[in-house]
């Protein structure tokens, strides 16, 4: 086989042929460049940047956390185009969270955690894989497991018409950045609450198993949705200075919506007593439910293990 | 291909010879489209020897963003615009509208079914539960028998339909 031609002693590496020696050609999708590189994120004047941080990091753990929820379902959902529709759904909201993580911290670099210096963990990465389950502010109706396809719309559902009111108010927020992000969440979180409402309907419309689930479904869901409209004092400042919403402002609409819904598809508004607090506390004020630390052990255990990291 | 180099050129053919370059880097995920024609491009401009090059995101989360600015990057320095810069500008969001009629067209010509009117967020958002109407038709075969697969797609952008006539499945660029 002398005659064989040695390709290894052409090639350092098979790839080299095809990335012409550019690595940056196969920094696809996973670039960690500012998502905020070149926006004006000054603080609007009379606006506390503790105040903003904090607010951006309860919208930006909420959407981390579900997004991190829904993709679970990647790859097991029951046909395809509900695999895709849960994975686009996760990816919108990622994409939210990275530029309110980001946001937050911009207004407030003390919020991020400190890493080993040299360590190119952008800000918000650091926010979202080396805070503390104590340290993320978002509501615990986000955390608990998906449950079964069922749950999983009910929940979907009651999030997407919460989070949609939010960001439509929020769009006019006094913060620039605040207000584009929300801007853009609107038109993503739409197509979000259609799709939830669609297979509400049509679970509850199905068959006698599909409505079986679905009621159950949102039963499960229910004890966690009281405290989507608690106002916090930091949502109360936020709202009072004009960058921010107070969730109970928006709760009156949520409930029009989700009764819209809940007749058309015939299913009754769940008689469960709400979840309480925890020493005092609730999502908001990092107290959370047993589902987060397992949530959070597996989003953050490579990042973790790799500060100084480069994906 | 021109060989012109921002070095040997005046600072008017530099700042026009830049915005050409990055007219012409296409999106990575529907290459038929340059990012001019998908109306990510917002803006270049040439400030002494540095480009800036503006761009606003299609969706908060399009993984295909990183690569646009890289691949902006890339063909300007090809060209000899060794310091680029890309931002982004987040206000106004973008918009379906914004593709060119030269963009539809090339997504029609490549199987893809173009957007619409986007839909105006001015006032409240209406919550639609009945399945989206859209009055589209084939990209292969003309037809206008057309059935919504799912209202979300293999990238973030589009929906999935399938031709009742020709029974092709096809991608439709959704209006938002």
């Amino acid at each position: 086989m002398s005659h064989v031609h040695d390709h290894d002693a052409d090639h350092e590496s098979v790839y080299d042929g095809l990335t012409g020696g550019d690595d940056s050609q196969w920094a696809f999708g996973t670039d960690f460049e500012d998502p905020l590189a070149g926006v004006d994120t000054t603080i609007p004047d009379g606006v506390d940047a503790r105040t903003l941080a904090d607010y951006c990091l309860m919208l930006g753990d909420d959407a981390l956390v579900y997004s991190h929820r829904l993709s679970e379902w990647t790859s097991r959902a029951p046909d395809l185009e509900e695999d895709i529709a849960l994975a686009n759904v996760a990816l919108d909201l990622l994409g939210q969270a990275r530029l309110l993580l980001a946001r937050a911290a911009a207004a407030d670099a003390s919020l991020v955690p400190d890493l080993p210096e040299g360590s190119p963990v952008p800000p918000e990465d650091a926010l979202a894989f080396f805070r503390d389950e104590s340290a993320f502010r978002n509501v615990r109706f986000v955390e608990p497991d998906n449950g079964d396809f069922a749950e999983t719309i009910a929940r979907l559902l009651v999030f997407s018409t919460y989070r949609l009111a939010l960001l439509q108010r929020l769009a006019s927020s006094r913060d620039a950045v605040l207000s584009a992000i929300a801007g853009k969440g609107v038109k993503e979180v739409t197509y979000h609450r259609d799709y939830a409402g669609r297979w509400f309907l049509t679970l509850a419309q199905g068959t006698e198993e599909s409505r079986r689930r679905l009621v159950a479904g949102l039963a499960l869901v229910w004890p966690l949705h009281d405290e989507l409209f608690r106002t916090t004092p930091v949502e109360r400042s936020a709202a009072e200075q004009g960058v921010g919403v107070d969730p109970a402002a928006v709760a009156d609409e949520v409930d029009v919506l989700l009764e819209q819904v809940f007749s058309v598809s015939g299913v009754e508004r769940p008689e469960v007593p709400p979840t309480g607090a925890v020493n005092g506390g609730m999502g908001r004020e990092g107290r959370h439910t047993e589902a987060m630390g397992h949530l959070l052990a597996q989003m953050q255990v490579v990042a973790r293990a790799h500060p100084m990291g480069r994906w | 291909m021109t060989t012109a180099t921002a070095g040997t050129t005046t600072r008017v053919d530099a700042a026009a010879l830049a915005r050409e370059i990055a007219c012409r880097v296409t999106d990575p995920e529907m290459p038929m489209l340059t990012l001019e024609d998908l109306g990510v491009l917002r803006d270049v401009e040439v400030d002494d020897e540095r480009v800036v090059v503006t761009i606003t995101p299609t969706y908060s989360g399009c993984p295909a963003m990183a690569t646009m600015r890289d691949d902006l990057v890339h063909s300007l320095r090809d060209h000899g615009f060794g310091d680029v810069e890309v931002k982004v500008s987040l206000h106004p969001a973008w918009s379906s509208d914004w593709i060119s009629e030269r963009g539809r067209r090339a997504l029609t010509d490549h199987g893809l079914s173009a957007p619409g009117p986007a839909p105006r967020h001015d006032g409240p958002v209406m919550l639609n539960l009945r399945p989206t109407r859209r009055a589209l038709s084939c990209p292969r075969c003309g037809s206008r028998d057309v059935d919504l697969t799912s209202e979300f797609g293999p990238t973030a952008c589009k929906a999935m339909y399938r031709c009742t006539a020709c029974l092709e499945p096809f991608e439709h660029v959704k209006e938002i």
